[in-house]
């Protein structure tokens, strides 16, 4: 006999992977953990899809706790359907959908077989970095409110709010077109060099049909080079043009570093040009295509940015689409920007309130958590004025809207002039102030060189003036620039820090004070800490504190009652429980009356004062203590603190009460934390440190900080799913990665001083290549080794320069 | 040796079908996605109907 050794196998959900309770809820031998992922399973294996389950194993999205009935009803509205809809036609309507739960290949599979889910769906296609799914159906056959549900049944709910109506078609063209004058520029120069080999080698001019190739070689080359000065230098010349005007208008005294480029460009085509026409020798072609060429991979390589991460959202993308509304006796739903007041609209559990507006009937259990980084719920009853961003929690709420959405208390953040001008980025500042004495000095130098030879040998003034010109382009100089950015993002990206773009970089250099925001940002998002304090619980009184708790659907409630871990845990029976609307909970427990809530709820605990969150419990009248509920630091927040205190001003702004001083006060330097600060109050502050002449690095995560983070010089917005929910923002920190925020501030400063070793790298090369051309003696075949090489050399010594300090620095 | 001329405008003209190859694939939108399409071409064709996939799993 062999004895089997008792196999305790974990039951995995079939679908999400997620264990399951029991096997009650099975088909075959597939067990499923609820009975959203076993309908999931159903409708796959109906449509003969499950190659899903083949591609990845448990690949489904759980679906415990989800419930969408009526949230789409308003995808029934027509005028709300067409708002969201890309084309619209008679028998074909084509959308588009943001489906944040896509993840793996198995979700690519399936979206794109979505067509056999449903009849009427013609075509789906996925962008998967993006998670936008493009649907085209047949209006006829299916409804948009159909698919939406079809869609978050699947597990894939798409996102809907009021971003996603009346959004712009947005093509990226200048990415198209830049990457097209990239291939017609590549496609030019090649073809160029190889047009040039004959020359490079010195023909032997003496014999006729050797000189016949020539010429022909060079009209070849001539034509070639159309396209790379008329289109592949186009911005350079345009952008030189216009910034010459500005300054003869003198509406500008900035000088763009597009100039001294164009003087390059111009002067090599115009030299080529007279070559080839007036002395049938060779030109710069070749220079001149690898010069465009490498000018527009830099450019390119500066435009790079994470397109799967949104750094410009606003309140729209937190606010509903459609609300239902009562308006003259008409009951619908409306697009929340259409909102009047004098509406009546309801709100159920969960959802957000879109406008200013007063309580009618129900009572509110409002959540501005995210709106003012408050964090317990405020209970609001009938004639209560609500303010718009508020979550309703528990009954449904009839509410008459006093004021437009965009003029809410809320919203209204958005109109300040903060959100209306762009950040000036430093660099661009940078290159400009420099180009200013770079091209005087080339000028300077031309006209000096020119001079000499119109004395000594005359037949040299043009030559010597035209090379000076040609090799002083900052080429290398424009590039080394975009490089190490762009490095320094890939490196940052590496560990979780996703800078919006280049010019972030730059200003985080110049940053000197940091301002924190505190729940969410060194507090953790959605974790609590639970005590008791008083005289301890037994285990019966505890198990009577769960009985309670778990009736309530009151947050505070469910965080007690998940605090408390009792083993083989059985709820006592209930002989009778009631709720009190923002005041506690109370239940008589097999002959215990047991009561839980606030200090003007339990008459005994009156005198106690407490300041964090928390909860009185009386147990036959008798006071047993109260239940605190603190939030969680993050791990070593001290030690951040401490590091970032020694290179930094440090401050708190925070909308939450000054519950957490003591806790904060050590590492912070006198008047420097505020408590109770709403949105406006941070932007201010922050507008007035800036007039102090201060950069400010602003850290917060909702949108009560959306002010803030735009008004400070960079704004991180620190999230622990960066590709949930960030308010407008420079860049995103993944909140695992908190702890690194001083590595990466360094990081960022010794990247521009290899930026700046680089610019003194071109220069040395610069010199060099005056020095030949001030003899008038530069040939077309050193020009066309020299300037490459110099840009390849300048451009390699920066990128591998940052690779190797950030392997030094562990990043 | 004129063969030469030949030679230059017909590699030209190659170079030039590839550049409109690259032309037309860019404002196709060929380059707006780079990712999606590396997963999609592992997918296998879809099975046509149930009874064909009964009789393989037999």
């Amino acid at each position: 006999m062999i004895m089997l050794a008792e196999v305790h196998e974990k039951l995995i959900c079939f679908h999400c992977g997620d264990e399951c309770p029991d096997d009650s809820i099975a088909i075959e031998d597939k067990c499923f953990c609820c009975h959203g992922c076993q309908i999931v399973f159903e409708i796959l294996q109906d449509n003969n899809l499950c190659t899903y389950y083949e591609l990845n194993h448990n690949a489904g999205i759980s679906l415990k706790a989800k419930n969408f009935e009526g949230k789409y009803s308003y995808l029934k509205e027509r005028e709300i359907e067409a708002q969201l809809l890309d084309y619209q036609s008679e028998n074909l309507n084509k959308v588009t959908f943001y489906v944040p739960s896509v993840h793996c290949s198995s979700c690519v599979w399936l979206l794109e077989n979505f067509n056999k889910v449903r009849k009427g769906v013609i075509s789906s296609r996925l962008n998967f970095i993006k998670k936008e799914l493009s649907l085209s159906y047949n209006p006829v056959e299916v409804s948009l409110k159909e698919i939406v549900e079809l869609l978050a049944t699947l597990g894939y709910e798409p996102l809907l709010n009021l971003e996603s109506a009346n959004k712009p078609q947005q093509k990226n063209t200048t990415q198209r077109n830049l990457i097209l004058k990239i291939g017609v520029v590549g496609f030019c120069m090649g073809n160029i060099m190889m047009m040039s080999f004959p020359e490079y080698f010195h023909l032997d001019l003496e014999n006729s049909i050797d000189a016949n190739y020539q010429k022909f070689f060079l009209y070849f080359n001539f034509m070639l080079s159309l396209p790379v000065f008329f289109y592949g230098a186009s911005d350079y010349l345009n952008g030189a043009w216009i910034s010459l005007k500005e300054n003869i208008k003198k509406t500008t005294d900035v000088f763009s570093v597009d100039i001294p480029i164009a003087v390059a460009i111009i002067t090599l085509y115009c030299r080529s040009v007279y070559e080839t026409f007036v002395n049938d020798s060779a030109g710069y072609y070749d220079s001149l295509a690898g010069l465009v060429f490498f000018l527009l991979v830099g450019k390119w390589m500066q435009q790079i940015t994470y397109n799967y991460l949104s750094f410009e959202r606003n309140y729209k993308s937190y606010f509903p689409l459609a609300v239902k509304v009562l308006r003259e006796n008409v009951t619908s739903f409306m697009n929340v920007m259409e909102l009047k007041k004098g509406d009546a609209i309801y709100i159920h559990h969960q959802e957000l309130i879109p406008a200013d507006a007063i309580i009618s009937k129900g009572k509110g259990m409002i959540d501005y958590s995210f709106v003012t980084g408050e964090s317990d719920p405020i209970s609001k009853n009938v004639g209560d004025i609500l303010y718009a961003g508020g979550r309703q929690k528990g009954e449904r709420l009839e509410l008459i809207v006093q004021k437009p959405v965009s003029q809410s208390y809320l919203t209204q953040l958005w109109n300040n002039e903060a959100f209306t001008k762009e950040k000036v980025i430093p660099t661009t500042e940078m290159a400009n102030l420099f180009s200013k004495y770079f091209t005087a000095i080339t000028f300077t130098i031309a006209i000096i060189a020119g001079l000499y030879w119109a004395i000594f040998q005359p037949s040299l003034f043009w030559n010597s003036i035209t090379a000076v010109l040609m090799v002083a382009c900052p080429c290398a100089l424009t590039l080394s620039m975009p490089f190490t950015m762009s490095t320094t993002m890939a490196i940052f990206g590496r560990n979780k820090f996703y800078v919006k773009n280049q010019g972030v970089i730059q200003l985080l250099n110049e940053v000197n004070e940091i301002i924190f925001d505190k729940t969410g940002t060194l507090t953790e998002g959605n974790s609590e800490k639970v005590s008791f304090i008083g005289y301890e619980l037994s285990e019966f009184e505890m198990k009577l504190v769960k009985t309670l708790t778990i009736q309530s659907t009151h947050p505070l409630s469910k965080i007690i009652a998940n605090s408390l871990k009792i083993k083989d845990f059985n709820a006592f029976p209930i002989d009778y429980f009631k709720e009190f609307q923002g005041e506690g909970i109370e239940s008589s427990i097999i002959g215990n009356l047991v009561r839980l809530g606030k200090g003007g709820f339990i008459k005994s605990a009156l005198n106690e004062e407490v300041k964090h969150t928390h909860s009185f419990l009386e147990i036959n009248g008798i006071l047993i203590g109260y239940f605190v509920i603190e939030s969680v630091f993050r791990k070593n927040w001290q030690t951040i603190l401490n590091n970032l205190g020694k290179n930094f001003k440090l401050f708190i702004l925070s909308g939450d009460n000054d519950a957490d001083n003591e806790k904060l006060a050590p590492h912070f330097k006198e008047n420097t934390i505020h408590f109770k600060q709403k949105p406006q109050d941070k932007l201010n502050f922050i507008n007035n440190e800036q007039r102090k002449g201060n950069h400010v690095l602003m850290i917060g995560d909702g949108l009560n900080d959306a002010g803030a983070l735009r008004q400070s010089n960079v704004g991180i917005a620190i999230s622990e799913d960066i590709k949930v929910f960030s308010p407008a923002c420079d860049a995103i920190l993944d909140a695992s990665k908190f702890e690194q925020l001083a590595d990466f501030l360094k990081f960022s400063k010794t990247s521009l001083n290899i930026v700046k070793a680089s610019f003194i790298l071109s220069l040395v090369y610069n010199f060099i290549g005056i020095g030949w051309a001030v003899t008038g003696e530069l040939s077309p075949v050193l020009a066309a080794i020299f300037m490459p090489l110099s840009s390849i050399s300048v451009v390699l010594f920066a990128v591998g320069l940052t690779h190797l300090f950030a392997y030094f620095k562990k990043l | 040796m004129s063969i030469l001329f030949f030679l230059a405008v017909a590699s030209i003209l190659v170079a030039g079908g590839f550049l409109a190859a690259f032309i037309w694939a860019t404002k196709d939108g060929q380059y707006d996605d780079t990712y999606t399409p590396s997963v999609r071409m592992l997918f296998d064709n879809p099975v046509k109907s149930p009874e064909l996939k009964d009789k393989k799993d037999d």
